[in-house]
Protein backbone atom coordinates (compact mmCIF):
# COMPACT_ATOMS: atom_id res chain seq x y z
CA UNK A 1 0.00 0.00 0.00
CA UNK A 2 1.50 3.45 -0.66
CA UNK A 3 0.77 5.90 2.07
CA UNK A 4 -0.19 9.09 0.61
CA UNK A 5 0.00 11.91 2.73
CA UNK A 6 -1.52 15.81 1.77
CA UNK A 7 -0.47 18.90 3.60
CA UNK A 8 -1.34 22.85 3.53
CA UNK A 9 -4.25 23.97 1.19
CA UNK A 10 -3.87 20.26 -0.54
CA UNK A 11 -4.67 18.61 2.18
CA UNK A 12 -7.69 21.33 3.38
CA UNK A 13 -9.34 20.89 -0.67
CA UNK A 14 -9.72 16.93 0.14
CA UNK A 15 -10.43 17.24 3.41
CA UNK A 16 -7.53 14.88 4.53
CA UNK A 17 -4.38 14.49 5.65
CA UNK A 18 -3.42 11.09 4.86
CA UNK A 19 -4.71 8.07 2.93
CA UNK A 20 -3.67 4.31 2.51
CA UNK A 21 -4.02 3.36 -1.44
CA UNK A 22 -3.40 0.32 -3.25
CA UNK A 23 -1.15 0.58 -6.18
CA UNK A 24 -2.99 -0.17 -9.26
CA UNK A 25 -0.40 -2.59 -11.61
CA UNK A 26 -0.89 0.24 -14.40
CA UNK A 27 0.46 3.12 -11.98
CA UNK A 28 3.92 3.56 -12.38
CA UNK A 29 4.71 6.87 -12.14
CA UNK A 30 3.65 10.05 -9.93
CA UNK A 31 2.05 11.44 -13.25
CA UNK A 32 -0.31 7.91 -13.53
CA UNK A 33 -1.19 8.28 -9.45
CA UNK A 34 -2.48 11.83 -10.01
CA UNK A 35 -4.35 10.98 -13.00
CA UNK A 36 -5.64 7.76 -11.49
CA UNK A 37 -6.92 9.82 -8.14
CA UNK A 38 -8.12 12.25 -9.96
CA UNK A 39 -10.45 10.31 -12.54
CA UNK A 40 -11.63 8.47 -9.49
CA UNK A 41 -12.68 11.33 -8.31
CA UNK A 42 -13.81 15.19 -8.71
CA UNK A 43 -12.50 16.08 -5.34
CA UNK A 44 -8.71 15.28 -6.78
CA UNK A 45 -9.31 17.49 -9.26
CA UNK A 46 -10.43 20.52 -7.22
CA UNK A 47 -7.62 20.09 -5.10
CA UNK A 48 -4.53 19.14 -7.93
CA UNK A 49 -6.20 21.11 -10.97
CA UNK A 50 -8.53 23.83 -9.64
CA UNK A 51 -6.54 24.83 -6.36
CA UNK A 52 -4.65 28.20 -6.72
CA UNK A 53 -1.61 26.04 -6.37
CA UNK A 54 -2.69 23.85 -9.06
CA UNK A 55 -3.69 26.82 -11.57
CA UNK A 56 -0.05 27.64 -11.29
CA UNK A 57 1.12 24.32 -12.01
CA UNK A 58 2.95 24.51 -8.47
CA UNK A 59 1.61 21.52 -6.87
CA UNK A 60 4.69 19.75 -5.62
CA UNK A 61 5.28 16.04 -5.02
CA UNK A 62 7.74 13.84 -2.16
CA UNK A 63 8.33 10.51 -2.75
CA UNK A 64 9.69 8.96 0.62
CA UNK A 65 10.61 12.56 1.66
CA UNK A 66 12.32 13.77 -1.33
CA UNK A 67 10.69 15.75 -3.83
CA UNK A 68 10.82 14.46 -7.33
CA UNK A 69 9.34 15.45 -10.55
CA UNK A 70 6.04 13.98 -12.24
CA UNK A 71 8.31 11.26 -14.05
CA UNK A 72 9.16 9.79 -10.86
CA UNK A 73 8.71 5.96 -10.49
CA UNK A 74 6.67 4.93 -8.01
CA UNK A 75 7.27 1.17 -5.87
CA UNK A 76 4.47 -0.43 -3.12
CA UNK A 77 5.21 1.27 0.55
CA UNK A 78 6.18 4.42 -0.95
CA UNK A 79 5.33 7.81 1.08
CA UNK A 80 3.68 10.11 -1.78
CA UNK A 81 3.32 14.11 -0.35
CA UNK A 82 1.31 16.57 -2.05
CA UNK A 83 2.00 19.93 -0.77
CA UNK A 84 2.22 23.86 -2.54
CA UNK A 85 5.26 25.35 -2.60
CA UNK A 86 6.54 25.70 1.04
CA UNK A 87 6.63 29.25 2.54
CA UNK A 88 8.91 28.77 5.91
CA UNK A 89 11.02 31.27 7.84
CA UNK B 1 21.58 21.58 16.46
CA UNK B 2 18.54 21.42 14.98
CA UNK B 3 14.91 21.90 16.63
CA UNK B 4 11.64 22.04 15.52
CA UNK B 5 9.34 22.87 18.21
CA UNK B 6 5.82 24.74 19.22
CA UNK B 7 7.16 26.96 22.11
CA UNK B 8 9.20 30.17 21.64
CA UNK B 9 12.77 30.59 22.02
CA UNK B 10 15.52 32.59 24.30
CA UNK B 11 18.01 34.33 21.55
CA UNK B 12 20.17 35.00 24.88
CA UNK B 13 20.12 31.33 25.89
CA UNK B 14 20.62 30.06 22.33
CA UNK B 15 23.61 32.81 21.49
CA UNK B 16 25.02 31.43 24.74
CA UNK B 17 24.74 27.62 23.84
CA UNK B 18 26.76 28.15 20.06
CA UNK B 19 29.25 30.17 21.57
CA UNK B 20 29.79 27.25 23.77
CA UNK B 21 29.65 24.93 21.22
CA UNK B 22 31.96 27.03 18.68
CA UNK B 23 35.41 26.59 20.50
CA UNK B 24 37.73 29.24 18.53
CA UNK B 25 35.36 31.13 16.70
CA UNK B 26 36.16 34.70 15.46
CA UNK B 27 31.83 35.58 14.47
CA UNK B 28 28.55 34.48 15.39
CA UNK B 29 25.67 35.78 12.97
CA UNK B 30 22.39 34.89 14.32
CA UNK B 31 19.05 36.01 12.35
CA UNK B 32 15.76 36.01 14.19
CA UNK B 33 12.41 36.01 12.02
CA UNK B 34 8.98 37.44 13.27
CA UNK B 35 5.40 37.52 12.31
CA UNK B 36 4.46 40.40 10.68
CA UNK B 37 1.20 42.39 11.47
CA UNK B 38 0.59 42.18 7.02
CA UNK B 39 1.63 40.04 4.69
CA UNK B 40 2.04 40.23 1.00
CA UNK B 41 0.01 43.48 -0.88
CA UNK B 42 -3.33 41.64 0.28
CA UNK B 43 -4.24 44.96 2.32
CA UNK B 44 -7.94 44.85 2.10
CA UNK B 45 -7.80 41.37 4.25
CA UNK B 46 -6.93 43.14 7.43
CA UNK B 47 -4.15 43.04 10.01
CA UNK B 48 -3.19 39.43 10.79
CA UNK B 49 -4.11 37.95 13.91
CA UNK B 50 -2.63 34.71 13.94
CA UNK B 51 -0.07 32.66 11.61
CA UNK B 52 -0.14 29.08 11.79
CA UNK B 53 2.46 27.03 11.14
CA UNK B 54 2.00 23.47 9.58
CA UNK B 55 5.14 21.25 8.59
CA UNK B 56 5.90 17.45 7.06
CA UNK B 57 7.24 15.80 10.51
CA UNK B 58 10.07 13.85 9.12
CA UNK B 59 10.88 15.22 6.12
CA UNK B 60 11.42 18.76 7.82
CA UNK B 61 13.58 17.68 10.14
CA UNK B 62 15.81 15.60 6.81
CA UNK B 63 15.42 18.98 4.92
CA UNK B 64 16.95 21.01 7.44
CA UNK B 65 19.67 18.60 8.15
CA UNK B 66 20.34 18.98 4.51
CA UNK B 67 20.54 23.12 4.33
CA UNK B 68 22.82 22.77 7.09
CA UNK B 69 25.18 20.42 5.69
CA UNK B 70 25.32 22.12 2.39
CA UNK B 71 26.41 25.63 4.42
CA UNK B 72 29.19 23.57 6.53
CA UNK B 73 30.82 22.55 2.96
CA UNK B 74 30.18 25.93 1.70
CA UNK B 75 31.95 27.96 4.48
CA UNK B 76 34.34 26.60 7.45
CA UNK B 77 31.31 26.55 10.44
CA UNK B 78 32.33 25.71 13.76
CA UNK B 79 28.87 25.39 14.70
CA UNK B 80 25.47 25.90 13.56
CA UNK B 81 21.56 26.28 15.27
CA UNK B 82 18.24 26.15 13.26
CA UNK B 83 15.02 26.82 15.24
CA UNK B 84 11.71 26.90 13.73
CA UNK B 85 8.81 27.08 15.08
CA UNK B 86 4.93 25.72 14.41
CA UNK B 87 1.60 25.86 15.23
CA UNK B 88 -0.50 29.05 16.04
CA UNK B 89 1.46 31.90 16.21
CA UNK B 90 0.80 35.77 16.47
CA UNK B 91 1.98 38.79 15.36
CA UNK B 92 5.71 39.82 16.57
CA UNK B 93 5.88 36.27 17.68
CA UNK B 94 9.42 34.77 17.02
CA UNK B 95 9.51 32.09 13.97
CA UNK B 96 12.74 31.24 12.98
CA UNK B 97 16.63 31.73 14.39
CA UNK B 98 19.46 30.75 12.66
CA UNK B 99 22.87 31.59 14.12
CA UNK B 100 26.25 30.49 12.34
CA UNK B 101 29.61 30.37 13.93
CA UNK B 102 32.84 30.84 12.07
CA UNK B 103 36.33 31.61 12.37
CA UNK B 104 35.40 34.74 10.80
CA UNK B 105 32.63 37.37 9.83
CA UNK B 106 32.31 37.01 6.24
CA UNK B 107 31.74 33.05 6.52
CA UNK B 108 29.23 33.25 9.65
CA UNK B 109 26.93 36.36 7.35
CA UNK B 110 26.75 34.60 3.99
CA UNK B 111 26.34 30.80 5.45
CA UNK B 112 23.33 32.56 7.74
CA UNK B 113 21.81 34.52 4.91
CA UNK B 114 22.53 31.13 2.42
CA UNK B 115 20.39 29.03 5.30
CA UNK B 116 17.48 31.09 5.68
CA UNK B 117 17.17 31.53 1.90
CA UNK B 118 17.05 27.63 1.56
CA UNK B 119 14.69 26.94 4.45
CA UNK B 120 12.01 29.78 2.97
CA UNK B 121 11.49 27.80 0.10
CA UNK B 122 13.15 24.10 0.32
CA UNK B 123 11.70 23.42 3.90
CA UNK B 124 8.04 21.50 3.91
CA UNK B 125 6.35 24.49 6.09
CA UNK B 126 3.70 26.58 4.93
CA UNK B 127 1.65 29.89 6.64
CA UNK B 128 -1.37 30.21 6.70
CA UNK B 129 -2.88 33.70 7.66
CA UNK B 130 -5.98 34.86 9.87
CA UNK B 131 -6.94 38.36 9.02
CA UNK B 132 -10.24 40.18 10.48
CA UNK B 133 -11.72 39.62 7.34
CA UNK B 134 -10.64 36.20 6.03
CA UNK B 135 -8.37 33.11 6.34
CA UNK B 136 -5.74 32.16 3.34
CA UNK B 137 -2.82 30.37 2.89
CA UNK B 138 0.09 32.85 2.21
CA UNK B 139 1.71 32.43 -1.39
CA UNK B 140 4.93 31.80 -1.76
CA UNK B 141 6.97 34.86 -3.56
CA UNK B 142 8.82 34.93 -6.51
CA UNK B 143 11.70 37.05 -5.08
CA UNK B 144 11.94 34.36 -2.34
CA UNK B 145 13.33 31.85 -5.27
CA UNK B 146 15.36 34.52 -6.64
CA UNK B 147 17.21 34.57 -3.15
CA UNK B 148 18.04 30.82 -3.57
CA UNK B 149 19.00 30.87 -7.19
CA UNK B 150 21.82 33.38 -6.83
CA UNK B 151 23.86 30.74 -4.41
CA UNK B 152 23.64 27.79 -7.26
CA UNK B 153 25.15 30.76 -9.39
CA UNK B 154 28.48 31.39 -7.71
Amino acid sequence: MLNIQYFASIREALNKSEEEFKLPRDVKSVQELIDSLVSANPHYEAAFIGSDAGKRGKVLVAVNQTIVDRNHPLSENDEVAFFPPMTGG
Amino acid sequence: MINIQTQDFSLGDEYAAIRARAGDAGAIVTFTGLVREIYGDNSTAGAVQSLTLEHYPGMTENCLKDIQQKAEDRWPLLATTIIHRVGELYSHDQIVLVATASPHREAAFESAEFIMDYLKSQAPFWKKQKSENESSWIESRDIDKAALDRWQKS
